[in-house]
């Protein structure tokens, strides 16, 4: 499916993924600054921290090898990738012809993977404890991410992300379906997991201990650290969008046609800033889980992909 | 000479090869020559072995021979090499050829204490062994080159015989496999007498098998599944494999990995796709539950083990597990009738079989350079290898990666197929099969996310950060061959993505020699890209190679020209501590920990925690002694009886023995008496 402008919106709609993915985690720390009766720092704040960071030195640690080097490139490089595959205003993407939702799933765990390894290198036992946490959180929400693509593999008859995307625009009733909606929660509780959010793990921490995402992070700095962050905001960014677009597609354009990706991309704004605010407001209701709870809340979205599974399964 | 003879001269070559490393027995006074004698053959044996593996597969016209003059009375030795055989072959060339040229180096170190001839034989005959197995064309063949391969594989597990630890290891796999050959004996007994046939090759039993009644098929099939499954690692029957794995010398482990259970695997294969046909539904769900099993118990004790050999063992557990879904989904769309769906998944099991071939060995390969140059495979001993060994860590990671299954080396591919071949039979019509496939894809996603973990662990703990030994501190990279042997094998986990295709194209030829496969797949446009046939979802290992190559260069380079350049060293944050220790990191129990504490009820650990506190104040601590151990349920409940049974029946029999020789005369006479009375009665 066209095949030369594809590719150039394809390329343009991810390089407005990563331009907008500072902003959405902004939008979000402004949110909940308000509910908490704070001032707030405005939405743009991300950017300011980037552009600092970027220009600041690294400082590396004399116990670390090329592996801390190498990390920030693949993390972020591999979320890049990601980003070229999630429907933001147009489906099917030529990349969706060669790389399908387990490809997206395994491409996030690579970076997963890298962040854990760039964690552990410097030595640190924050460094460590991060990474193994982390590595038992994405471990435990595989299977709950594998049973919601299945449930919707079966709706639509492919892994395929345009082709699932293209089927519930074309039958906008299939994503009322029980399947749809359970897959939904499903992949919410995962996406909370998978980011770095409350109630799993908490971004504005301070306290070493606690910290998941924060402590694998903490020995970088400059560049380096600029890179992870904005590579853990565009993967926010991108299972915002994976949840707003696959779930809820009204709106997403199947054709190039210039008004309608106008249209598609004003209403993925919309349905962003919603899931943003939901998100916020989730944040400020619950408290961050004991570490030892987490592995139930996976289990309550592994459930619930199985019944998501077995409800399309009944309702085929 | 003819076209005709090249497949006859390159198994002289190949035999020839594997012979040739007898040679290094004369020549005790020289272990380097002994090495050198033992690595060339090796790796001509081998380097032959793929070739007759490539011809096979190329023309489709298998490789016969034949000596019916030795042991006639059993139907004489019969060889024919198919595409399955093949397929396999090349596998285990394919391994041998690096883990060859890497045992040269490799063996230096055992220069002096052990006798290295002995081991270059052995590992030629073990080679030649495997070689012969899936060659092997009538039960006869197949039992002794299946026994030889066991007695040599045993002999180079053996090889440090000094240490109580490894003779113990090696009284397991010897009974273990002895256990296993009773099961295929019987298996091929049963099938052969019930064919009716004399030769007992495997084209007559296969003729005979569809006339065969059902109570002898199911036994059949259930003997050589338990014969061949527990050389393959199956659990309950895996548990030679991490006794095995870690004692033998690591060329010789990535052999036994990357191989020799592969071996199994095609026992498995042979006689439940090709001998038997068709089988029950219930096959094909026996198979995935075990599949299922294996997958989640190998993974669940590679992630809490700490020992770096015994971690790959029960990873490989793991992948035969995989494997084994794979094959079992396979059974089950067969007998459904579903030939696309079977195919798939067939397809899967086999592409898992070449990849984690290649991505164990790397891996086995790369913890042999570590134990090389430390000395030890504890991981609680090792760290700060990515600085010291700049060829072999990164072969490691390679490895670690293709474990993980990520994009884009090659352990994704196959484990990307497995999923897309479930996928058919979640929507099936029969809910039964719809609910087993479904939560078989919830076992392959979370052996994958546990795999990830243990990737992390395994490459991040002992490579990465601090040496936490004064060994680990003073490690130095492999000698130049072991670069090579490892490297070679590293680069093939890539390459093996890149080429899926042809690769695919292959097994499926090899597939359509079994069973009837529905058209030609992958199709001859397909180009880079994998379609799996019947689901609508498509993936190219090199599109995502590329792409993901292109775009870490452009960050790269963004990075570079863009961003501040400026990099200063200091020290790891401590919370204001100056000094940072070894101690102070995180260590390969501590990172399991988590996932050790969520599976608590299945790995029921006993910990004792003694915390010493000064007699004046509990609340001022001396000492903490943490001890925690992870009892083997199988060894208490399910071989510990067995063998206490056997040691009674044995304790009984002994009585027997007296010693007298008059006694054992009288033995034999009324021995002779009975079989006469039997003779003249029948």
């Amino acid at each position: 499916m066209f095949r030369g402008p594809g590719v150039a919106i394809e390329i343009a709609q991810s390089l407005l993924a990563l331009m907008l993915a500072p902003a959405l985690v902004g939008l979000v720390r402004w949110i909940k600054a308000r509910l908490q009766s704070r001032q707030g720092a405005p939405v743009w704040m991300p950017y300011a921290q980037l552009r600092r960071l970027f220009r600041k030195q690294v400082v590396v640690s004399p116990h670390a090898s090329w592996v801390f080097h190498v990390a920030p490139f693949v993390v972020f490089g591999a979320t890049l990738v990601v980003s070229l595959l999630v429907p933001i205003a147009v489906t099917p993407l030529p990349f969706n012809d060669v790389a399908d939702l387990f490809t997206l799933v395994y491409l996030l765990m690579l970076a997963t993977v890298f962040l854990a390894l760039g964690g552990l290198d410097p030595g640190s036992a924050f460094g460590g404890m991060g990474s193994s946490r982390e590595m038992t959180i994405a471990a435990l929400s595989e299977p709950a991410v594998a049973l919601a693509i299945l449930s919707l593999a079966m709706v639509s008859g492919s892994t395929n992300l345009g082709e699932i995307a293209a089927r519930t625009v074309a039958d906008p009733a299939a994503a009322l379906s029980p399947g749809y909606a359970l897959a939904f929660v499903s992949l919410f509780i995962v996406m909370l997991a998978e980011t770095g959010r409350l109630p799993v793990d908490n971004p504005s921490t301070h306290l070493e201990l606690t910290m998941i995402h924060e402590a694998m992070v903490l020995e970088y700095s400059g560049p380096y650290l600029a890179l992870l962050e904005w590579a853990s905001w565009l993967k926010f960014f991108v299972f915002c969008v994976l949840a707003s677009n696959l779930f809820v597609p009204w709106g997403l354009s199947t054709s190039l046609e210039p008004g309608a990706l106008a249209v598609a991309l004003a209403t993925t704004l919309i349905k962003l800033v919603v899931l943003a605010a939901a998100v916020a407001v989730l944040e400020t209701r619950v408290a961050k889980l004991r570490l030892f709870r987490v592995p139930e809340l996976l289990a309550v979205s592994f459930v619930l992909g199985l019944l998501a599974a077995a409800s399309s399964f009944a309702l085929r | 000479m003819g076209e005709t003879l090249l497949p006859q001269t390159l198994f002289l070559a190949m035999v020839g090869g594997y012979a040739a490393t007898a040679a290094a027995l004369v020549v005790p006074q020289s272990p380097r020559l002994s090495r050198w004698v033992g690595a060339a053959g090796s790796t001509i044996g081998a380097s032959a072995g793929l070739a007759l593996a490539a011809a096979v597969l190329v023309t489709g016209t298998p490789f016969v021979a034949q000596a019916p003059g030795i042991l006639t009375p059993a139907g004489g030795l019969l060889l024919s090499l198919d595409r399955l055989g093949a397929l396999f072959l090349a596998v285990l060339s394919g391994v041998a050829i690096p883990a060859s040229v890497f045992g040269l180096g490799y063996t230096a170190g055992y220069g002096g204490r052990y006798s290295l001839g002995w081991m270059a034989f052995n590992t030629g005959g073990f080679l030649l062994a495997m070689s012969l197995v899936v060659c092997a064309a009538n039960v006869i063949t197949l039992v002794l080159a299946w026994e030889l391969m066991a007695l040599a594989s045993y002999f180079l597990v053996v090889t440090e015989h000094d240490d109580p630890a490894v003779t113990r290891a090696g009284v397991w796999y010897a009974a273990m496999t002895h256990a296993g050959l009773l099961a295929i004996l019987a298996a091929f007994f049963l099938l052969g007498a019930a064919s009716g046939s004399t030769g007992w090759s495997f084209g007559e039993l296969r003729s005979a098998s569809p006339s065969l009644s059902p109570v002898v098929r199911n036994a059949v099939f259930l003997l050589a599944l338990a014969g061949f499954g527990s050389k393959a690692g199956l659990v309950p029957l895996h548990i030679w494999l991490p006794r095995a794995h870690p004692a033998a010398p690591s060329h010789v482990s990535a052999l036994m990995s990357g191989a020799m259970v592969k071996l199994g695997l095609y026992g498995i294969l042979r006689v439940g796709l090709d001998l038997l046909g068709v089988g029950p539904l219930w096959w094909g769900t026996v198979v995935i539950g075990l599949g299922a099993a294996s997958a989640l118990v190998g993974v669940l004790y590679a992630l809490v083990d700490d020992d770096l050999k015994r971690l790959l063992a029960y990873s490989t557990v793991e992948n035969v597990g995989l494997v084994c879904l794979g094959i079992g989904a396979g059974m089950v769309f067969r007998s459904l009738g579903d030939l696309e769906a079977s195919a798939l998944a067939f397809t899967a099991a086999l592409l898992h079989v070449i990849n984690h071939a290649a991505f164990k060995g790397t891996l086995f390969l790369a913890v042999g350079s570590i134990v090389h140059a430390t000395g030890t495979r504890d991981m609680n001993r090792l760290g700060g290898l990515a600085r010291r060994m700049p060829w072999t860590t990164p072969v490691f990671l390679v490895g670690a990666l293709g474990l993980a299954a990520l994009p884009p080396l090659n352990g994704f591919v196959s484990e990307w197929l497995l999923f897309q071949s479930f996928l058919p039979g979640v929507a099936s019509s029969r809910a039964s099969i719809a609910v087993l496939l479904t939560l078989g894809v919830g076992t392959l996603a979370l052996a994958g996310g546990l795999a990830a973990a243990t990737c992390v662990k395994a490459f991040g703990i002992s490579c990465l950060a601090i040496p936490r030994s004064s060994r680990a501190e003073a490690a130095h990279d492999a000698p130049g061959s072991m670069r090579a042997g490892m490297v070679a094998l590293a680069l093939a986990c890539p390459a093996l993505a890149v080429f899926t295709i042809p690769l695919l194209r292959t097994v499926t030829s090899v597939l359509g020699e079994l069973m009837a496969v529905p058209g030609a797949w992958p199709p001859p446009n397909a180009g880079f890209t994998v379609q799996a046939p019947g689901v609508d979802a498509r993936m190219s290992p090199v599109a995502i190679l590329v792409v993901l190559v292109g775009v870490l260069a452009g960050v790269w380079l963004a990075v570079r020209l863009l961003a501040s350049r400026r990099r200063r060293t200091g020290e790891t944050w401590g919370c204001g501590r100056i000094v940072q220790t070894p101690r102070m990191q995180y260590t390969a129990t501590a990172f399991a920990e988590p996932l050790r504490r969520v599976f608590d009820e299945l790995y029921r650990p006993a910990d004792d925690l003694i915390v010493d506190v000064h007699p004046d104040s509990r609340y001022f601590i001396q000492g903490i002694e943490y001890r925690s151990r992870l009892p083997r349920w199988f060894m208490r409940f399910l071989y510990g009886p067995v063998v206490q049974a056997v040691v009674w029946a044995a304790t009984r029999t002994r009585t027997l023995q007296s010693g007298s020789v008059n006694l054992y005369l009288a033995y034999i006479v009324a021995v002779l008496v009975v079989l006469l009375g039997l003779t003249i009665g029948f």
